[in-house]
C-alpha cells in the first residue's frame, strides 16, 4: 500500500479516532499514516454490530410475548452471546439457556442475579426488567 | 542511557501489543520500533482454527496469540518483563498504585468492552488489548494506549473493571514492565533467528496454519457456498473473515505492512538487499489481502456477484505470493 492509497473514508465506527497504518511512501521507505477509516472495514463492524442489535430486539420481542426471560435480551444488549456470557459469570451455558425460561429467571435469587448483572455491567434491578416501551 | 525521570513518551502503533512493547522497551533506554518489536518476536502467523470460536465464529488468527510478542522479545533480545497477574482485583489495583507512585510505566492486558474511552461501535467483548498507564490524576490513570493518537484516561473503578474481565483469554489484571535489559544486542543474529523461526511458523505441515492454512480458508468459502442455509450464513461468514482481517487487531493485512516494514529496516540495518526485496514482495500481499477483503465485502452488500471460486482463487494468489516471499528468505 502507497502512502496516497491509505483509505481516508469518513467512518462512524472510528469515532473520530485515526488508525496508524503501515504505508510506502514514493521512495519506498515503510512510514506510519493515519488514517480516518475504510469503507470495507465499516461495512463489516457495523454488520455485526447491528447483527447484534437484531438479535436483541428479536429476544426483546420474545420477551414481551413470554417466550424468553429479560436475561436474554440484556445478553445481546451487551453485546455478548452465549458463549460469552456463559464464559464471563463461569455458570455453565446449559444453566444460562434455563435461565432464559421466564419461570425460571423470575425464581432466581440475587446472588445469581448479581453475577449475571456484574459480568455485563447492569444492576440487578435493569436485569430483571425490560427496557420501557415507547409509547 | 535510562533516565528514570523522563517522561513516558506515547507513539502511536498499529497493534497494541506490539506497541506497548516498543513503546515501554523505548521508556527503558532500549529504542525500538513497534514494526521491530513485532518481526523480533516472529509473531507473524496465518492460523484457522474452526475449533475456537468468537461470536460463533471460527476465529481466524493473522498473527500468534496475544503476548507472543511480550514473550517472544524476551525470548530473543535475552531480556526479562516482570509479569504478574492477580487473584483478587483489590490486590491488583494496589500494584498497579505502587507502580504509578513509583514513577513507572506498566502495560497492562484489559478488555475493550469496559474501557469508556473507547468509541461505542469498537467496543466488544475482547480481553486482550494492551495499554500502558505511567501516571495518575486524582481519580483518573493516565493512560497510553498505543493504537490512539493521543493519551487518555480512565477512572480507576473501570479500569479495574477492564483488567479483571472474566472469559476467554482473561487477564486476570497482567501487568508487566521490563526489569533486566541486555548492554548489548547482536541485531545480525537476533534478526536471522527471528526470521528462521517465523519461516518455519509459515511453512509448517499443519493443514490449518501458515500457508496451507490460508489456501485451506479458501476451500473453506466453497464448502460453506454449498451449505444448506448459504443464502443467510455465506454473506456473515465472508464479514466476519473480513472482520478478523481488518478490524480485530490491526488486520490481517496490518501485519502484513508491519512484517514489510519491519523487514526493510532489517535491510538497511544489516545492509542485506535480500531482505529489502523480501519487503516488497510482502507489501505485495498486504496489497492482495486488502483487494480480497474488498471483493468479499462488495459481494456481501449485493454490489458484485457471489463469486466464491474468485475468492479462493484470490487467497490462493495470497498464498503464492507469500510462499514465494519466503523461498526468498529461506536462503539468508
Amino acid at each position: 500500500m502507497k502512502t496516497d492509497e491509505v483509505p481516508q473514508d469518513p467512518t462512524t465506527t472510528y469515532g473520530g479516532v485515526r488508525k496508524l497504518l503501515y504505508a510506502v511512501d514514493d521512495k519506498g521507505e515503510y512510514t506510519g499514516v493515519r488514517s480516518q477509516g475504510w469503507d470495507v472495514e465499516n461495512y463489516v463492524t457495523q454488520a455485526a454490530v447491528e447483527e447484534l442489535t437484531r438479535l436483541a430486539e428479536e429476544a426483546l420481542k420474545r420477551a414481551r410475548a413470554g417466550q424468553t426471560s429479560a436475561l436474554e435480551y440484556h445478553m445481546f444488549a451487551q453485546r455478548m452471546d452465549l458463549a460469552t456470557l456463559s464464559a464471563t459469570t463461569g455458570i455453565w451455558a446449559w444453566r444460562v439457556k434455563r435461565h432464559f425460561k421466564p419461570s425460571v429467571f423470575a425464581k432466581l435469587n440475587d446472588k445469581m442475579l448479581a453475577r449475571y448483572a456484574f459480568a455485563m455491567g447492569v444492576t440487578v434491578d435493569q436485569l430483571r426488567h425490560l427496557p420501557q416501551q415507547d409509547a | 542511557m535510562f533516565d528514570a525521570t523522563a517522561p513516558f513518551q506515547h507513539r502511536q502503533s498499529a497493534h497494541c501489543e506490539s506497541g506497548v512493547v516498543s513503546n515501554l522497551l523505548t521508556h527503558r533506554g532500549l529504542p525500538m520500533s513497534e514494526a521491530m518489536a513485532f518481526g523480533i518476536s516472529a509473531s507473524l502467523t496465518f492460523a484457522y482454527m474452526p475449533m475456537i470460536k468468537m461470536a460463533g465464529m471460527p476465529v481466524i488468527a493473522y498473527r500468534m496469540f496475544p503476548g507472543s510478542i511480550i514473550r517472544g522479545v524476551e525470548k530473543r533480545l535475552g531480556m526479562k518483563w516482570v509479569r504478574k497477574q492477580f487473584s483478587d482485583p483489590m490486590e491488583g489495583a494496589k500494584a498497579l498504585d505502587a507502580h504509578v507512585e513509583a514513577g513507572r510505566p506498566v502495560g497492562l492486558q484489559t478488555c475493550i468492552f469496559w474501557l469508556p474511552y473507547f468509541p461505542e461501535e469498537m467496543r466488544f467483548h475482547f480481553n486482550s488489548h494492551n495499554i500502558v498507564v505511567y501516571g495518575r490524576e486524582g481519580q483518573d490513570y493516565l493512560i497510553s494506549d498505543p493504537v490512539f493518537e493521543d493519551v487518555t484516561r480512565c477512572e480507576g473503578t473501570a479500569l479495574n473493571r477492564a483488567r479483571f474481565a472474566k472469559g476467554d483469554m482473561q487477564a486476570k489484571g497482567l501487568l508487566y514492565y521490563p526489569e533486566h535489559l541486555p548492554s548489548e544486542i547482536d541485531y545480525e543474529s537476533v534478526i536471522k533467528k527471528a526470521i528462521r523461526w517465523n519461516y518455519k511458523t509459515m511453512n509448517g505441515p499443519v493443514p490449518i496454519a501458515g500457508i496451507r492454512g490460508i489456501r485451506f480458508l479458501g476451500r473453506n468459502i466453497v464448502k460453506v457456498s454449498k451449505q444448506p442455509d448459504a443464502e443467510k450464513y455465506l454473506p456473515l461468514y465472508l464479514g466476519h473473515i473480513v472482520r478478523m482481517q481488518e478490524e480485530i487487531g490491526t488486520g490481517g493485512a496490518g501485519f502484513r505492512f508491519l512484517y514489510a516494514s519491519f523487514l526493510q529496516e532489517s535491510g538497511k540495518l544489516l545492509n542485506n538487499p535480500a531482505m529489502i526485496d523480501a519487503s516488497k514482495a510482502f507489501t505485495d500481499a498486504g496489497d492482495e489481502w486488502r483487494r480480497f477483503a474488498l471483493n468479499a465485502t462488495k459481494m456481501c452488500r449485493g454490489r458484485a456477484k457471489m463469486d466464491v471460486h474468485a475468492l479462493e482463487a484470490q487467497l490462493n494468489h495470497v498464498a503464492d505470493r507469500e510462499q514465494a516471499m519466503w523461498a526468498q528468505l529461506r536462503a539468508l
